[in-house]
């Protein structure tokens, strides 16, 4: 063509062009750099190390050693016959064994503290799934869910990106270890009044992410008061319920309901996956456990668009309804976790670097406030900056999970080996003394 | 070169002043019934006092200030209430019916000592609880709780009402008994850990393979063009959320299969303007009803975004040739529109018609690619629908990026995706299925057409599905959709076979039906054409 006439181009909704995904946040730039230079022990040992992401890789070998004793899981019987069943199978209720099998795994994770009736188990393809699903359904677009900060990262845009609706924020701090207060919960609810917004429900993530640590039972009554006070929902992301180092302590919001015989419980509903506690994230198996039957009904509809791989179904509900294997599982990945969790604070400590008291998860809340040079989050930046491209470390700045408190930075520690994460200490001990020893000239 | 609109970061008061809309909206949901609602309990009042004068002029007055007042703060065409979802869910989730939950179970939980009632849920929640039981559920359910087995249930429920393939499933079932043994090709190892969730590059090429392969290499696709979903639903879901905003609107032909009101209005709000295509032109796309269709929506001041089309047809089975293909995009040029073509059958044809792919003339065309998008799976042609691989294929690049975030909520498990490398890349074995896939569907097709054709009952030919588009006007009792669900009726209950209505699919003529005949064996086709004559020879109407 000669002449190029400027076409009006065919446009895209708001919700494509939104930048509620929020992938431009330090968050993911952190990713980026990851991306570009990834640390690997013999072909880049000067690479960044990734400590951004909170996968579980200290307990793959147990799965792998069940695969390979337990061929039945991977095939569907003899013959094609019990495979046809399977490969058309597509029904929005799920396998009923794959349920049931969920249903006892969350039950052994509790110690068996609450039960789970398969029936109420809804399945979709991950937490972050679980989580839009949940969203859509509670609240319609404009009006909000309050969630306690700081929150994963994740959520600004699983919560708020296509369902329109918002997060208002609970606020948080250190002086009480960053615990909920009703008085926090009733600020938020006020804030949200104010600006002319309906609060739909409570979102927590239990144990914390990014803190790492369970919520206490004390605690989560309030909670359930506070909700049942308002008349609102209460949504409990569960998934690193597995990885408590400690099984005495962690309590479900399960088990408050079945102390008080599941009065008001119909406005309770749990968020569970398989990406964290079984490391499986590459396989998306995430559930909603809901008290209320209309909320399950439609759950399920939505799941549509969300299913679980038939054969993934298959393979984990036999991997999980195999007691002997969970209850190994159970116990052998949380004595890892713990022992790695003691190692990452002892050599953050032995540097200087204390971290908020933990329990659970697949990271560390660390503290690195005295080390700013502006109490800001421009200061944090800054600090997060040095990390990424001076130690190489990629960690989460609390700002990023909505931090009140500047200084904040989440660690996590259990997707690399035990010698990755020593070359990781020795990097952050080195850059400590290095600070130290600057400071150290600048009085001189 | 066209202007393509980047991300631009919103401003603060932009954000802030759409939040404010959206506000408005859900606070201010009025119509004009309340006006009506208001004006005449008023006349009656005022007439008792000041007589027929100021009974009128009041009211009236009130009544005009009061419309004032709507049209100052009505900000944009209101997107509508939630439609109930797919009342006539289509075969291709097997839906059993919404009240597997007793209602009276939910009245136990919504106790009414809870201050204030029960929690609220959404309007689009609600929307499901208040739908009832579609035709399609009832029959769904029924087929479910009674399925026809030769010899172990003689008489049960005939399934003719899911377009599942059924007649190969023996290739893929032998193929994975053989190769899908976890070992050194196939672990775990790899894949547990998070992947892109847009889909394996492995896999995308692998299924860019397999749809040229399936198009009879018409067409090359090019694998970063590819985006990866857990099934067709949330591919054509996510498209409707990326090309068009709440209260936006789709110009989708009539009959069209009936999940499309789920995925493409549910959760985005985006309505679906029906195109009437008629019996008299065999139900083909008429770009002069395109138009006027599209005339009327702007006429009511709502906006099109795109056209929505399925090639091969659901539930027609009819395929759109090259000219009507060119015309489409003719228009769609014109408006500056998109189309989605959903090409989910492309390789279940069986007819001696040729396939043709939106993708095919784009490449001869070389023009407006941006504005076409094709939505594929490899649930119909290679029957594996409990695997859910959905695929978005798109030449423009927006699209593609804003759909690979959202594939974060709909991604394939790794393990299948493994799964389905492996035997995407056995191309002895796929050129194989293929080919034998096809004609046992035509052998089917051509069997099923002729006992109906027995029967008395004519189909329009079809070229590719798993179904035919059944003539059936002869025996409603009256014409009208009663007429046609009183007949589908007696087709469930009495003939005990489920067939899907036109009704359930838009079709503005009454008397349709659609039939699939995948999910049969050849010795079962007399057994159903006995039972709906059953049904035919009671049944003739006055025509």
């Amino acid at each position: 063509m000669a002449i190029e006439i400027e076409q009006p181009s065919v446009g895209l909704s708001k919700v494509a062009v939104s930048e509620t995904h929020g992938e431009d946040s330090p968050y993911f730039a952190g990713w980026k750099a990851y991306d570009e230079n990834p640390y690997d022990e013999l072909t880049n040992p000067s690479g960044v190390i990734q400590m951004g992401l909170a996968e579980n890789q200290v307990s793959f070998d147990l799965l792998e050693a069940f695969l390979e004793t337990h061929s039945e899981a991977s095939s569907w019987g003899k013959g094609a016959s019990g495979f046809r069943e399977n490969a058309l199978f597509q029904d929005y209720h799920g396998l009923l064994s794959f349920r049931k099998a969920m249903a006892s795994f969350m039950e052994q994770i509790r110690g068996g503290s609450a039960k789970f009736d398969p029936e109420r188990v809804v399945l979709t393809a991950g937490a972050t799934a679980a989580n839009e699903l949940l969203t859509f359904i509670l609240a319609d677009p404009g009006d909000a869910l309050l969630v306690p900060t700081p929150y994963y990262p994740g959520f600004d845009r699983d919560l708020r990106w296509r369902t329109g609706v918002k997060i208002v924020p609970i606020h948080c701090d250190s002086s009480n270890n960053f615990q909920i207060t009703p008085q926090a919960l009733e600020a938020a609810y006020s804030e949200a009044e104010a600006m002319n917004i309906k609060v739909r429900g409570v979102l927590i993530t239990n144990p914390s992410n990014p803190l790492g640590a369970t919520i206490q039972r004390s605690v989560l009554e309030e909670i359930f008061d506070f909700v049942t006070r308002k008349n609102i929902h209460l949504v409990s992301d569960e998934i690193y319920s597995g990885s408590v180092f400690s099984s005495s302590e962690f309590i479900s919001i399960a088990e408050i309901l079945e102390a008080r015989q599941y009065k008001n419980s119909e406005r309770v509903h749990i968020v569970y996956s398989l990406s964290k506690d079984l490391g499986l994230p590459g396989f998306r198996v995430g559930t909603i456990y809901s008290y209320n039957d209309e909320v399950v009904t439609t759950a399920r509809r939505m799941s549509s668009f969300t299913l679980i791989s038939s054969q993934t179904q298959h393979l984990l509900a036999s991997m999980l309804s195999n007691k002997e294997f969970t209850e190994n599982y159970i116990k052998t990945n949380r004595e890892r976790l713990r022992k790695r969790y003691n190692m990452i604070i002892e050599g953050l400590r032995s540097a200087g670097i204390e971290c908020l008291k933990g329990n659970a998860g697949l990271f560390c809340w660390m503290n690195l406030s005295p080390l700013l040079e502006k109490p800001t989050r421009e200061g944090e930046l800054a600090l997060w900056n040095s990390m990424l491209h001076e130690v190489k470390l990629n960690i989460s700045p609390g700002s990023s999970c909505h931090s009140s408190e500047p200084g904040w930075f989440r660690v996590c520690f259990a997707n690399m080996s035990e010698q990755t994460l020593e070359v990781a200490l020795k990097r952050i001990h080195n850059f400590m003394k290095n600070r130290e020893r600057d400071r150290n000239l600048k009085v001189i | 070169m066209t202007r393509t609109r980047l991300f631009r970061s919103r401003s603060f008061e932009e954000k802030e002043e759409e939040e404010e809309q959206q506000q408005h909206y859900s606070k201010h949901n009025i119509t004009t019934s309340t006006g009506m609602r208001v004006i005449v309990p008023l006349q009656g009042v005022v007439q008792g006092r000041g007589g027929l004068f100021l009974g009128s002029v009041i009211p009236c007055a009130l009544f005009y200030f009061f419309q004032l007042y709507l049209k100052r703060h009505r900000s944009e065409p209101k997107s509508p209430p939630p439609q109930p979802p797919p009342e006539n869910s289509e075969g291709q989730l097997a839906e059993v019916s919404v009240s597997v939950l007793p209602r009276s179970l939910s009245r136990v939980h919504i106790s009414p000592r809870s201050p204030g009632g029960p929690a609220y849920v959404s309007g689009r929640a609600n929307s499901i609880v208040k739908g009832g039981d579609s035709p399609h559920d009832v029959g769904l359910r029924k087929a479910l709780e009674d399925p026809y087995h030769q010899s172990g249930n003689p008489d049960g429920v005939i399934q003719l009402g899911l377009a599942e393939n059924k007649l190969s499933l023996d290739l893929v079932g032998e193929w994975l008994a053989k190769n899908a043994i976890f070992g050194e090709e196939l672990s775990i190892g790899g894949i547990a850990s998070y992947q892109p969730f847009d889909g394996l590059m492995e896999l995308k090429v692998a299924v860019a393979g397999f749809m040229s392969q399936v198009m009879k290499k018409s067409v090359f696709f090019n694998p970063s063009q590819i985006i990866l979903t857990a099934g067709a639903n949330p591919a054509i879901e996510m498209l409707s959320f990326c090309l068009a905003d709440t209260g936006n609107a789709f110009l989708v032909p009539t009959p069209y299969y009936p999940c499309s009101d789920r995925d493409v209005k549910w959760r985005t709000g985006v309505e679906i303007i029906p195109v009437p295509c008629r019996s008299a032109d065999n139900f083909r796309l008429s770009i002069t009803a395109l138009d006027r269709a599209f005339n009327q929506a702007k006429k009511r001041g709502t906006k099109v975004r795109g056209i929505i089309i399925s090639n091969p047809s659901n539930p027609v089975g009819s395929l759109l040739d090259r000219e009507t293909l060119y015309s489409l995009l003719d228009f769609a040029r014109e408006k500056n529109i998109h189309i989605v073509s959903n090409e989910l059958f492309a390789g279940s044809t069986h007819g001696n018609e040729e396939f043709v792919s939106m993708a095919e003339i784009i490449d001869l065309e070389d023009l407006d690619r941006n504005r076409v998008h094709i939505v594929y799976g490899l649930s119909k042609d290679l029957s594996l629908p409990g695997f859910r691989v959905g695929i978005i294929y798109s030449f423009n690049d927006n699209v593609l990026a804003a759909a690979k975030k959202l594939t974060r909520f709909s991604s394939i498990s790794a393990l299948s995706q493994r799964l389905l490398v492996f035997m995407l890349s056995d191309s002895n074995f796929i050129q194989q299925f293929i080919e034998i896939n096809r004609e046992r569907l035509r052998r089917m097709y051509i069997k099923f057409v002729a006992g109906l054709k027995q029967l008395g009952i004519e189909c329009i030919k079809s070229h590719g599905g798993f179904y035919c588009w059944a003539d059936m006007r002869g025996y409603i009792p009256s014409y009208s959709e009663k007429g046609e669900l009183e007949l589908w009726d007696k087709l469930l209950n009495i003939a005990k076979v489920n067939v899907t209505p036109g009704s359930c699919c838009h079709c503005i003529e009454p008397g349709w039906f659609r039939f699939c005949f995948t999910t049969l064996t050849e010795k079962d086709i007399p057994v159903v054409m006995d039972r709906i004559r059953k049904i035919t020879e009671t049944c003739k109407s006055h025509s």
